[in-house]
């Protein structure tokens, strides 16, 4: 009962979607109001634009980015199932699963998610991050705030760093090797109903 | 056969009228017969209850945890500045960020906070309904709730035939009522001559037609500091987020409502309301023209024995958890600014009006099915400007006040922002925070100021 189920029943293989993507129902609901939300024409999918008009991606340095890396080559539009397919992406990494070597690598893995990052950096796809590539991604962040001097300074320092096979690239084996910190990730609450509930439930305070 | 039929009829409307009765004629004089408070009692009973089961019903269920009813939206925001977060990111790195140098790993954090603004944003989250934490027996909060057990579907159905077929009809016939009589009324009233009079009986005739429906409603209002109620010649400012609100304080007081001059059904109430006492009702084309609107607006202030004008100067119907950011037109008129606090019960009826998902009957009839509507009203005590502060600031400092009383978030966005683009100059302050990270520190007294502006542009979760 309840407006979620008919929610799921408006999305076309919405079981093999949560399969794949392993997010709850509650979760597929949110997204698919959410697309809905940034779909204003109601045309069943998204275009570059419609990502445009989310003010904080707007005022993102690297925002047409972020939103290049929605659409594959070629593809103008959308559909809901590439929007939380690449989503899904984010979601936290399943600790309970066993790694099992004959599966498929899930899709929300340590792995996926760098390497959803190096496309980031790498726009061509050539599988290097190519010195210009690094300026590109530079210039984004810093615009106007640096001299192009200073820009390439630092693109030549980074690849220096991590450049090991010296080809003067950064390939995505040495992108992993990067250390990075506890990267942050888009997490989803989790957590039993709390106990405390009935708590919020108690005599509405009057004077 | 005919008469098989009259008589069931027949007490049908005697038993109609007599609940009609004992509803509006306590009201008119303001008097309560206590029906309400216990059922809210009640109703509290069984919505407890009904948690409870829906708990053991999930536990007994799975082992799983069971993923909350996402409260805060899909995204679990640490918080923390663009320093910390890019430090974080690069921990382990033997260069730390107070060297400056570039990282690969600093993309990361704007390529994060731009996935996040995708599924969820702030601004956005405003404006979709809040989320309870429990369920209320009423569908559509029923966001994670399956079926759990035969006797909580049974009680949902008895809750939907009950607010369907007994609460709706009478709560529409009050309805009807009371504005047919708000009509009436004040016609009548617009014929006498007599100042003293004309004014006292006007404001008899809107608080009966109010508190009618306001019980239309199953409405229970609790107001708090009655001392600082608005008085003559103010303005009353209030954060908004359903046209109820509008009944919700004319309970308790006669305001002057300002807003654009209706036709059809909203006109008539419109212009047999000025007959009675003088509200201020616009053109469309006299809206644009700010100042036209701010100078009668002060005119009508000015004159002290004109009733306080009611105003909302969010612009837009917000969901009830926040306060965004206030208008200055209104502050701008001068006089003295009663702040009023309005804040709903989401338990029994969720009042916020989603005006790009419902209109108005649609939204009306969801009112009148939903259990009941608990709301409660702060006064707050009145404020003036300050030498040297502009509108805006006063604005600011008039929004913290509602905002500290009702228990909302004090949000720094633009309700308006939902339908506008955002400036350039945003994502060159984030370029200017980032490159001062990289290139060193270089004029720490600038950083610090580019750091609270980003603090009050990222709100941060509490």
């Amino acid at each position: 009962m309840g407006s979620t189920n008919s929610t799921l029943s408006k999305i076309p293989n919405v079981e093999e979607l949560m399969e794949e993507t392993g997010f709850t129902p509650a979760h597929i609901v949110r997204l698919y109001d959410r697309f809905e939300a940034l779909d204003k024409e109601k045309t069943g999918h998204l275009r570059p634009q419609d990502f445009g008009a989310i003010n904080r991606l707007a005022m993102n340095p690297i925002g047409d980015r972020i939103i290049g890396a929605f659409f594959s080559p070629g593809q103008e539009t959308v559909d809901f199932h590439s929007f939380v397919r690449i989503l899904a992406h984010f979601r936290p990494a399943d600790k309970k699963h066993p790694k099992d070597p004959s599966m498929p690598e899930p899709v929300n893995s340590r792995t996926s998610k760098l390497k959803f990052a190096f496309q980031l950096y790498d726009q061509d796809k050539d599988g290097k991050i190519s010195r210009a590539e690094l300026l590109q991604v530079l210039r984004s962040m810093l615009e106007m705030q640096v001299t192009e001097e200073q820009l390439e300074s630092i693109a030549d320092r980074t690849i220096q760093e991590a450049d090991l096979d010296n080809d003067d690239a950064i390939s995505f084996e040495e992108f992993r090797k990067v250390p990075l910190g506890r990267a942050r990730r888009l997490t989803y609450q989790h957590g039993p109903l709390q106990h405390s509930a009935p708590r919020i439930l108690s005599q509405p305070h009057r004077k | 056969m005919e008469n098989c039929l009259r008589q069931p009829v027949v007490l049908l409307q005697v038993w109609f009228s007599v609940m009609i009765g004992f509803i509006m004629i306590p009201a008119m004089f303001g008097l309560s017969l206590g029906v309400t408070s216990v059922y809210i009692q009640i109703l509290v009973k069984i919505l407890e209850w009904a948690t409870l089961r829906i708990e053991r019903g999930h536990r007994e269920r799975s082992t799983l945890p069971v993923p909350a009813p996402l409260p805060f939206g899909l995204i679990q925001r640490e918080g923390g500045s663009m320093e910390q977060e890019m430090g974080e990111l690069r921990r382990y790195r033997t260069q730390s960020i107070s060297r400056g140098e570039f990282a690969l790993s600093d993309s990361f954090y704007f390529y994060i906070k731009g996935l996040e603004s995708i599924v969820d944003d702030q601004v956005t989250q405003r404006f979709s309904s809040e989320e309870l934490v429990s369920w209320n027996l009423l569908t559509r909060t029923n966001h994670n709730f399956h079926y759990i057990s035969l006797r909580l579907t049974v009680i949902w159905g008895l809750g939907v035939i009950i607010r369907y077929c007994v609460l709706f009809p009478l709560r529409i016939t009050l309805a009807i009522i009371g504005l047919t009589w708000l009509v009436i009324g004040t016609t009548l009233v617009g014929f006498l001559p007599n100042k003293r009079l004309k004014n006292w009986l006007s404001e008899l005739v809107h608080l009966m037609c109010y508190r009618i429906c306001a019980r239309g409603l199953s409405a229970t209002i609790q107001y708090h500091n009655k001392e600082n109620k608005p008085q003559k010649g103010g303005i009353c400012v209030a954060n908004h987020t359903s046209p109820i609100d509008i009944v919700i304080l004319a309970n308790d007081g006669c305001y002057a409502m300002v807003g654009q001059s209706h036709g059809g059904l909203m006109g008539v109430i419109q212009r047999s309301m000025v007959r009675s006492c003088p509200h201020v009702w616009f053109e469309r084309s006299e809206m644009r023209d700010r100042n036209a609107v701010t100078s009668r607006l002060r005119a009508h202030v000015a004159a002290k024995t004109n009733l306080p004008i009611l105003i909302f100067p969010e612009g837009t119907c917000i969901n009830n958890t926040s306060v965004m950011m206030f208008k200055k037109g209104s502050f701008e008129i001068g006089g003295t600014i009663y702040p009023v606090a309005i804040k709903y019960d989401p338990r029994f009826g969720d009042a916020f009006w989603n005006s790009a998902k419902y209109n108005m009957v649609n939204y009306l009839l969801r009112m009148m099915t939903s259990w009941a509507i608990v709301v409660n009203v702060w006064y707050l005590p009145p404020m003036t400007r300050r030498e040297g502060e502009d509108a805006a600031q006063f604005a600011n400092r008039v929004k913290s006040a509602i905002a500290h009383q009702g228990g909302l978030l004090d949000m720094a966005w633009d309700g308006s922002l939902k339908r506008a683009k955002v400036k350039e100059e945003f994502k060159e302050q984030q370029q200017k925070m980032y490159s001062s990270m990289v290139m060193g520190k270089k004029g720490r007294n600038s950083q610090e100021h580019l750091f609270c502006i980003h603090h009050s542009c990222v709100v941060n979760r509490v």
